[in-house]
């Protein structure tokens, strides 16, 4: 009993600090969605690593695919829904798909956990992933590129990137936001 | 690339959320119901008798079923594109128009002279009403999986269902301008055939087109 109490007690706190970070986040608040992304991603990563024994090398590629699959689809989150049920119903979609193309025999035993679960454990040691994002990156088109390696590498706003690479403000938006698609779509294609 | 950068990668994105979803679903409606229509007209024809039918109870009937039917359908595929949302009674708002149209159908044969039901079940147009409600249902079938793709499905079959099923009631709806039978049992059988056209095409395309 005591355990199961802490154990939800744990969830509770998880589900409103990260469903906090998140709507800060999602209103333009980068420090707070970089928070929200950081403890989700050692969320992430101890629920894949309890489904993924027997292959440990695929977590991190796994943690990687689902904070890509959070971010790019962050627009399908409803403020009024258990912020678990969103994260649980995408890192289960993207188990699924990672092991229904590895073995489809594994494929016919879908993890059958419940939703709570993705919050109860946390954890912070972030391996090295096999897949190299770097690599992902250098074959985009210089349009998406650019802004983001200035953004990201270089750490400069998206004034700064505009006119360090002649594009547009809005171009600049555009390229991250196509390129961070572009690279999620590569990392489900090399599976 | 380790975690931490592809997040502080993530959280450098500058462009906001996109919620441009009830969009996209308004531009796929509009599309998809005028292409069945063109489709219609041109492959069909609207019935020559319309003023008239429009004074007859069985042909709002027959709206009304398709039209509940359409959005029950809308409905349970925005939930299905938002991962972690379940059906709940959607799944009533699914069933209901077709169990209260197949009571009906029921009572009416019931009802019937024995030598009447054959032609209440089968009209003049039994072998083609199925065959065309799945050809008018391609233009919007193809919208609406084009507008599901804005949002992340989790159950890939199901959602591709649900979309085809809403693109059958749209062409159904459509369809109702062209079909001259107005007998329930044949509405009960042939129409609900006609939304099982697109409803199994979008289960088998779901988890191809809809991957995300």
């Amino acid at each position: 009993m005591e355990r199961t109490k802490s154990r939800d007690t744990r969830f509770a706190d998880s589900e409103k600090r990260l469903r906090e970070l998140l709507l800060q986040g999602l209103g333009g608040d980068t420090p707070a969605y970089h928070g929200f992304l950081k403890a989700l991603s050692a969320h992430l990563r101890a629920y894949f690593r309890r489904r993924l024994f027997q292959r440990p090398d695929d977590i991190e590629d796994l943690v990687q695919e689902a904070l890509l699959a959070v971010h790019n689809q962050r627009h399908t989150y409803q403020a009024d829904q258990p912020l678990t049920a969103w994260v649980h119903a995408i890192a289960r979609y993207k188990l699924v798909d990672l092991l229904r193309a590895l073995d489809s025999r594994e494929a016919l035993t879908e993890p059958l956990d419940d939703e709570l679960e993705v919050f109860a454990a946390s954890d912070t040691d972030a391996a090295e992933a096999k897949k190299d994002l770097d690599k992902l990156l250098a074959a985009l088109p210089e349009r998406q590129r650019l802004p983001i390696m200035c953004m990201k590498l270089e750490g400069l706003s998206v004034a700064e990137t505009a006119q360090r690479t002649g594009m547009s403000e809005s171009a600049v938006k555009v390229g991250v936001h196509r390129g961070l698609k572009a690279i999620a779509a590569k990392i489900r294609g090399s599976l | 690339m380790k975690t931490d950068d592809l997040i502080s990668l993530l959280a450098a994105d500058p462009a906001p959320a996109p919620s441009k979803v009830g969009q996209r679903f308004a531009v796929a409606l509009g599309f998809g119901i005028a292409g069945a229509f063109l489709l219609m007209v041109v492959t069909h024809g609207m019935r020559v008798d319309l003023a008239q039918a429009t004074g007859e109870a069985m042909f709002w009937m027959k709206l009304i079923f398709a039209g509940s039917l359409a959005l029950a359908g809308l409905i349970a595929t925005q939930r299905l594109g938002h991962p972690g949302v379940r059906l709940g009674g959607v799944r009533l708002a699914l069933a209901a128009p077709v169990l209260i149209l197949w009571l009906l159908a029921t009572a009416v044969l019931l009802t019937a002279a024995p030598a009447q039901r054959s032609y209440l079940v089968f009209g003049e147009t039994w072998n083609t009403c199925a065959f065309s409600i799945g050809l008018i249902s391609l233009p919007p079938f193809a919208a609406m999986l084009w507008a599901l793709r804005v949002l992340a499905p989790t159950r890939l079959a199901l959602a591709g269902a649900c979309a085809g099923l809403l693109a059958g009631a749209l062409g159904t709806l459509v369809y109702a301008l062209h079909c001259p039978e107005s007998a329930p049992p044949f509405i009960a059988v042939w129409y609900v055939l006609g939304i099982a056209i697109p409803t199994l095409a979008g289960a088998l395309l779901g988890p191809r087109v809809l991957r995300w």
